[in-house]
């Protein structure tokens, strides 16, 4: 590898040899071969390298030449309209492409009887109870430890009242309490802001349930009224589930997925 | 404590007299007068009890009509529903002096609500984007995606004829006022007109180089209208067109906008009338297609037109009975007769809705400043419509609400709301006491326009309903939207 430019200097300086062109076209043309003889030998590490950038190369080359030949294929003409027709009216208006109005709470209902739903993300990590919970001291010097804060985002509804201070086991920090999520149609790849209505389930178990802990994989009921989804039998649809996809509290919100 | 016997038994019996002794002769001063402000008859001395139906057979009377036909009353705009005395106590008018009775007829037949899907025609392939029924009534005519036009056959409520012809989306069909043509419109701009009889296509007018958004032909009232031969289309080409249907030529073509023409109405006084997405509405002189005037009032694209004749010139000679009129005079004699009736005498209004939140009404051939702007709409007005009689005006919107206006003034009468999703169309009955709506949310919705309340919900559709009518007898609606089923709906 030359280190400066020398070589520059000296053709500059001196010229090119006077079969410099003719030399340099037949290395480039022994080039190919010294490639296919390389790609043969090379062994181990070195030779899957090769192989693979190898491979990439060829990929994007052939794509770069059905390219070019788009220019000389034939087509067949194109029978029939586009589809998703629209009226007169709704053409050049951005409409958002609506999913087909399914007959989803029929379907929910069946989930909810078998107790089981198809949910985007079936595995969780599991949390362990000193990662959810913080141990509080309490009593007069500060010994009695039966006291826990929960550390994660908690939901607790409207009509929320504590337990006296004194009896309550488990505080729930207002600061993590949260009343809104942040819900994707998954098929629409729109999201909107909608209220929770309530926690349904967390997998990690039924007291956190119970307890209204909002956690990655937790299913929350949402209230949908604002999507205008109306069932098959003219009734408005106003809650629907979602599961959450992210850690609510290292990320200050809730982001979830809505279950059609 | 209660009370001796006898002594409650008096108590009882002076309170039955205190009853009997309340005046049951009171009686106000009236004076009927029309709606256009004559007074009809003397002043009368009639009691307080007295109820409409009673004002009804003493106006029949007074005007001496043959038929007793009904009629509605207003005291000063306010319609008179119960007992005349207790109207006056609530709107607390004094009894001193004489009082104005306004009265308005009413359609003579009344409309039944649809209340049941009688049939879910599938037939189409994609989306039905429109449905017009005949100015007749008896046939109906379907324009969709998969680029076929179809015409229905009522009585048995199965598909009658495919039209096949088109190459692209049929956006628009539209009926001529004496039934001999059905014109549909498509995406890549052509216009094809078919035999309805048959379903035979007779021949096609092309000329636009864009999609076609609407047509209208001209009415039957007009001198040399009748048989159907003339018809105007608006194009996103920012043209429009006024074609021969006998020769399919292009007669004239009028291209004064600048942004795509939505809407089309050939009106019933020589004037063209096109709104464009370049918020400005002209008037064409339909037989030299020279620009007449031009309405700014929006600010911004104007999506609708509306008629205050608009179903007389819809239904041409025919009425409510789908009688067809014996020859080509009597044919013209009556569609003069009924264009009359509808705007009795006074000019034609047109009402515009826009993407501007606002309605402008206008009188096209008096001036070309509005008479109203209606506000109240907090999104976009997709269409606007006439009641038959002129005395409403409905408009449909993004915001899920229908909204009612007077059609005279422009004043603004009641909001109604149900749909959950943006209402798309909407279509008056042939009596102007009913009218459907058809919203995104997949339903549709009969409400009363008197009561100004939801009378039926009609759901059922699988997706969104793209397009309502109704019959001009008044027998049924029909519907069709994205999920490809047209339904009809009766009573």
């Amino acid at each position: 590898m030359p280190q400066n430019e020398h070589i520059e200097l000296a053709q500059k300086r001196y010229g090119k040899r006077l079969d410099h062109d003719e030399r340099k076209r037949k290395k480039q043309a022994r080039e190919v071969h010294k490639r296919s003889a390389y790609a043969q030998k090379a062994l181990g590490l070195k030779g899957k390298m090769f192989a693979k950038k190898r491979h990439q190369e060829k990929a994007t080359m052939k794509k770069t030449i059905a390219m070019h030949e788009e220019r000389d294929n034939k087509h067949k003409a194109q029978d029939g309209a586009p589809q998703n027709a629209v009226p007169a009216y709704l053409l050049e208006r951005e409409q958002v492409d609506r999913a087909k109005v399914l007959s989803n709470t029929i379907k929910q209902k069946r989930k909810e009887k078998a107790g089981k739903w198809e949910v985007p993300l079936p595995q969780v990590r599991p949390i362990t109870e000193d990662e959810m919970f913080k141990v509080m001291k309490s009593g007069k010097r500060m010994k009695k430890s039966w006291k826990r804060m929960i550390t994660k985002v908690t939901f607790v509804g409207q009509g929320f009242t504590r337990k006296p201070p004194k009896y309550e086991r488990f505080i729930r920090p207002t600061g993590l309490r949260m009343t809104k999520a942040h819900v994707t149609h998954p098929e629409l790849k729109a999201t909107f802001c909608l209220d929770i209505i309530g926690v349904k389930k967390n997998p990690n178990g039924q007291m956190y349930s119970q307890l209204g802990v909002v956690t990655k994989g937790t299913i929350l009921e949402v209230n949908v009224s604002e999507l205008g989804l109306v069932t098959p039998g003219g009734k408005v649809v106003w809650g629907k589930y979602a599961q959450v996809t992210n850690n609510p509290e290292n990320d200050g919100c809730i982001n979830a997925v809505l279950l059609v | 404590m209660t009370e001796p016997p006898q002594k409650m038994a008096r108590r009882e019996q002076a309170g039955k007299a205190k009853e009997e002794e309340a005046p049951t002769d009171a009686s106000i001063i009236i004076q009927f007068q029309s709606a256009t402000g004559e007074t009809t008859g003397p002043q009368l001395d009639i009691p307080h009890t007295v109820t409409p139906q009673q004002l009804e057979t003493l106006l029949n009377g007074l005007l001496a009509n043959e038929d007793k036909l009904p009629y509605s009353f207003y005291i000063e705009e306010e319609e008179l529903l119960g007992e005349l005395g207790a109207h006056l106590a609530a709107g607390g008018l004094s009894v001193e002096k004489a009082l104005t009775i306004t009265y308005q007829p009413q359609a003579v037949f009344r409309v039944r609500p649809v209340a049941r899907c009688t049939a879910s025609m599938p037939g189409h392939s994609e989306s039905v984007l429109t449905v017009q029924f005949s100015p007749c009534g008896t046939m109906l005519a379907s324009g969709a995606g998969d680029t076929t036009v179809r015409l229905w056959d009522l009585n048995t409520q199965l598909p009658k004829t495919e039209c096949k012809g088109h190459k692209n989306w049929v956006l628009v069909v539209a009926w001529s006022p004496d039934a001999k043509y059905l014109a549909s419109g498509d995406m890549n701009g052509s216009i094809l007109l078919w035999e309805p009889a048959s379903g035979k296509q007779l021949g096609a007018c092309s000329g636009h180089s864009k999609w076609i958004t609407s047509l209208s032909w001209q009415p039957a009232h007009r001198p040399g209208a009748l048989p159907s031969s003339r018809f105007a289309s608006g194009s996103k080409d920012n043209t429009v067109k006024v074609w021969d249907a006998a020769t399919r030529r292009c007669v004239l073509s009028m291209s004064n906008h600048s942004a795509l023409v939505t809407a089309v109405l050939w009106g019933g006084e020589g004037l063209i009338y096109s709104a464009s997405r370049d918020c400005s509405i002209s008037a064409w002189d339909e037989a030299d297609g020279k620009l007449v005037r031009v309405f700014k009032g929006h600010g911004h694209w104007v999506n609708t037109l509306a008629l205050s004749s608009g179903f007389a010139l819809r239904t041409g000679a025919f009425d409510h009975t789908g009688k067809a009129p014996a020859d080509i005079e009597a044919a013209r004699a009556k569609a003069v007769e009924r264009y009359a009736e509808a705007t009795q005498g006074k000019p034609e209004r047109l009402v515009s809705g826009s993407d501007d939140f606002t309605l402008c009404l206008y009188e096209p051939s008096v001036g070309k400043t509005p008479i109203a702007r209606m506000t109240g709409h907090v999104q976009l007005i997709n269409q606007v419509v006439f009641s038959p009689d002129g005395r409403f005006i409905l408009s449909a919107s993004f915001d899920k609400s229908v909204k009612l206006w007077d059609g005279a003034r422009g004043t603004f009468l009641a909001t109604l709301r149900g749909h959950v999703g943006p209402v798309y169309q909407v279509a008056w009955s042939a009596d102007s006491r009913l009218f459907a709506s058809g919203s995104k949310d997949s339903t549709i919705k009969v409400w009363d326009a008197r009561t100004r309340k939801l009378k039926v919900d009609l759901p059922g559709h699988a997706d969104e309903v793209f397009t309502v009518d109704w019959s001009p007898d008044g027998g049924s609606v029909a519907s069709g939207g994205k999920d490809r089923v047209l339904k009809l709906w009766r009573h």
